[in-house]
């Protein structure tokens, strides 16, 4: 396969490498906090992207069974753990980003900036 | 039928996250405190029980709900698991006792009770992180640990551990993030998320070279997500502002155990799922080993330049992280050991050394830069004594726990080459660096200029049971080590 055939057949896993670079990105060189949670999301659903389309199968339907009295084979169906894998990654997610969140306003409350590195200088300067 | 002491992995874990919601509940905010001791009392009993019971040799796996691999979620444990648990149900009870009269002072009363649910869940997601068998279970705790680990240091309201909680946090969550990531691309080509279900399907892997290179680049990635989370050299940053900054037991707890949680993941993953032979293949335990080194001069350097007590304290933390990574880098059992048998000597001692350093701090009115400590010693001895103790056993004086843990680590380095050499080394500068920073805090603490000043002050009654036995737990890990050592050696060749 040549070069763009490789990213073109993988378009999950090479959307979801690129979304992890940014997100990862913003949320270490942003000085912003607020970007810097945001960023966050983007790494994270960059995951959920990735963890999904590995319980994608090609040709083959939902794990949903219409006949409960019908004998049930594995083989006419998709993977249904990473769907569940990634219901728990996003509660995971929705906590910390809420915790983030709940710090941020703490911080602006007692420096009056969202900007980190204000923030840390002047924490400096009140060490004792 | 099976023992029933199989059950006391699963039966702990959740024991410990139910105690959680209970302390809340009572109607006087101090018996939060009383239920967590209670708690962590029987936690550490039961533990203790549990290792005794798997000494003749035995490991187990307890499949959660009946159900078996591949569809279950499974727990493991073996000698050292309960060992584990033991030493960090110990050292957190010691920490409690220990920190408690900084906690009174430093929390507000009505989130006391918060303060003590949050030590309750972290000590739960500690035992599933040394129990799991199960990478994403592995995942939920270790972001259950981070956002507990973050409530304690943040427990302390002030502008600046706030500000070093966030900085925590963001450091904690690229290195959660990289792990899930890896987590991922591991189930993308293995299809299993067991431990034990992944050892064959990775060695298959490594047999036939398919999808070798990602394996190598989600390995690089799961190693660098957990070595960020307990803070090895370079990814150390965030470590001292966090760890200074907190209430005593916060800083004792964070410095002493939830770093160590990681890397007890970190080297389960690398036998149960990767076997030695094929993490030493693809450079794992080489990169480990190198960043250990860096990481022990590193962190005794920038302590070195520290005025600030307890941030010192937390460099030095740094600097003993990088002694159990040049253990792991070794990539052998005898190096394994010798990095177990150091978690458990520094989680011990760094445990006596901050819960010393708040006694001593509070003796002096709250003056935290080390010029203003001059005889504080002398104002609590208890706290002064348990100090020189943990201060020498870090140095490696002879007859106290770090210095075994050295030993081991030299013996573990012997015949390996290049490692030997660096690894003897750096043992041997450490050493020296280690006893730059400590033996000028010592003495300083010891020095009576006014006598007036430095008479001994009324001792908190907890504190000084906590000191006192850690301080014993210290020389009794150095004099007889041998037990220890051989539940370890056990544990590794069951793991």
């Amino acid at each position: 396969m040549s070069g763009i055939a490789v990213y073109y057949n993988n378009l999950f896993e090479t959307g979801a490498a690129i979304l992890f670079v940014i997100g990862l990105l913003t949320l270490l060189l942003h000085k912003n906090l607020i970007k810097k949670i945001v960023g966050l999301g983007i790494m994270d659903s960059s995951i959920y992207l990735m963890l999904t389309s590995t319980g994608f199968v090609n040709g083959k339907v939902d794990p949903i069974v219409e006949d409960v009295l019908e004998p049930v084979s594995a083989t006419f169906y998709g993977n249904p753990v990473p769907t569940g894998l990634v219901l728990t990654g996003i509660v995971v997610s929705v906590s910390v980003t809420a915790f983030l969140l709940a710090l941020t306003v703490r911080l602006y409350k007692y420096y009056g900036t969202l900007d980190l590195d204000e923030i840390l200088a002047s924490a400096k300067k009140g060490d004792n | 039928m099976r023992p029933i002491y199989e059950n006391i992995p699963a039966v702990s874990i959740l024991f410990m996250m139910l105690m959680g919601i209970v302390s809340v509940a009572p109607k006087n905010k101090k018996t939060a405190f009383r239920i967590t001791v209670c708690a962590l009392l029987l936690l550490f009993g039961a533990s203790l029980y549990l290792t005794v019971s798997l000494t003749g040799g035995r490991s187990f796996t307890y499949a959660m709900g009946n159900w078996g691999a591949p569809w279950g979620n499974e727990l493991r444990a073996g000698p050292l698991e309960a060992l584990m648990a033991t030493v960090f149900a110990f050292t957190m009870l010691m920490s409690v006792l220990g920190g408690r009269y900084d906690a009174e002072n430093d929390i507000l009363l009505e989130k006391q009770p918060l303060y003590y649910i949050m030590l309750d869940l972290l000590m739960a997601s500690l035992l599933a992180l040394i129990y799991t068998n199960d990478l994403f279970t592995g995942y939920v705790f270790i972001e259950i640990n981070t956002i507990t680990a973050c409530a304690l240091v943040m427990a302390k309201e002030e502008g600046r551990t706030i500000a070093a909680t966030v900085r925590y946090l963001i450091m904690s969550l690229v290195g959660s993030s990289l792990f899930l990531m890896s987590v991922a691309l591991l189930y993308g080509i293995t299809g299993h998320l067991l431990m034990e279900s992944l050892a064959p399907a990775i060695a298959k892997i490594a047999e036939t070279k398919s999808y070798f290179f990602p394996l190598a680049a989600l390995s690089c990635m799961m190693v660098c997500g957990l070595s960020i989370k307990s803070a090895l050299y370079p990814f150390s940053t965030w470590l001292p502002d966090a760890h200074g900054t907190a209430t005593t037991t916060s800083s004792a707890v964070l410095s002493g155990l939830v770093i160590k949680g990681y890397i007890i993941l970190m080297v389960k993953v690398f036998v149960r799922c990767y076997s030695l032979e094929l993490v030493n293949s693809l450079g794992l335990t080489n990169i480990l080993f190198v960043l250990g080194v860096a990481a022990m001069i590193m962190g005794s350097v920038k302590a070195i330049k520290e005025t600030h007590l307890k941030r010192m304290i937390a460099y030095s933390s740094v600097a003993q992280v990088g002694y159990i990574f040049i253990a792991v880098g070794m990539g052998t059992k005898a190096g394994l050991i010798a990095a177990f048998f150091q978690i458990i000597a520094h989680a011990v001692t760094k445990s006596l050394i901050f819960c010393c350093a708040g006694g001593m701090i509070d003796a002096t009115h709250h003056q935290k830069q080390l010029y203003e400590l001059d005889g504080a010693g002398r104002r609590n001895p208890v706290a002064g004594i348990g100090f020189t103790v943990g201060g020498l056993a870090m140095v490696g004086i002879p007859l106290l726990g770090s210095f075994v843990a050295k030993i081991y680590i030299a013996n573990a380095s012997v015949g390996m080459g290049w490692m030997a050499v660096v690894a003897l080394a750096t043992l041997g500068i450490s050493g020296v660096l280690n006893a730059l920073y400590y033996l000028p805090a010592i003495i300083r603490i010891w020095r009576c200029e006014n006598h007036e000043d430095t008479k001994a002050e009324k001792c908190d009654g907890r504190f000084a049971f906590a000191a006192i036995v850690l301080t014993l737990v210290v020389i009794a890990l150095g004099v007889c080590y041998e037990p220890v050592a051989k539940i370890l050696a056990l544990g590794v060749d069951l793991l």
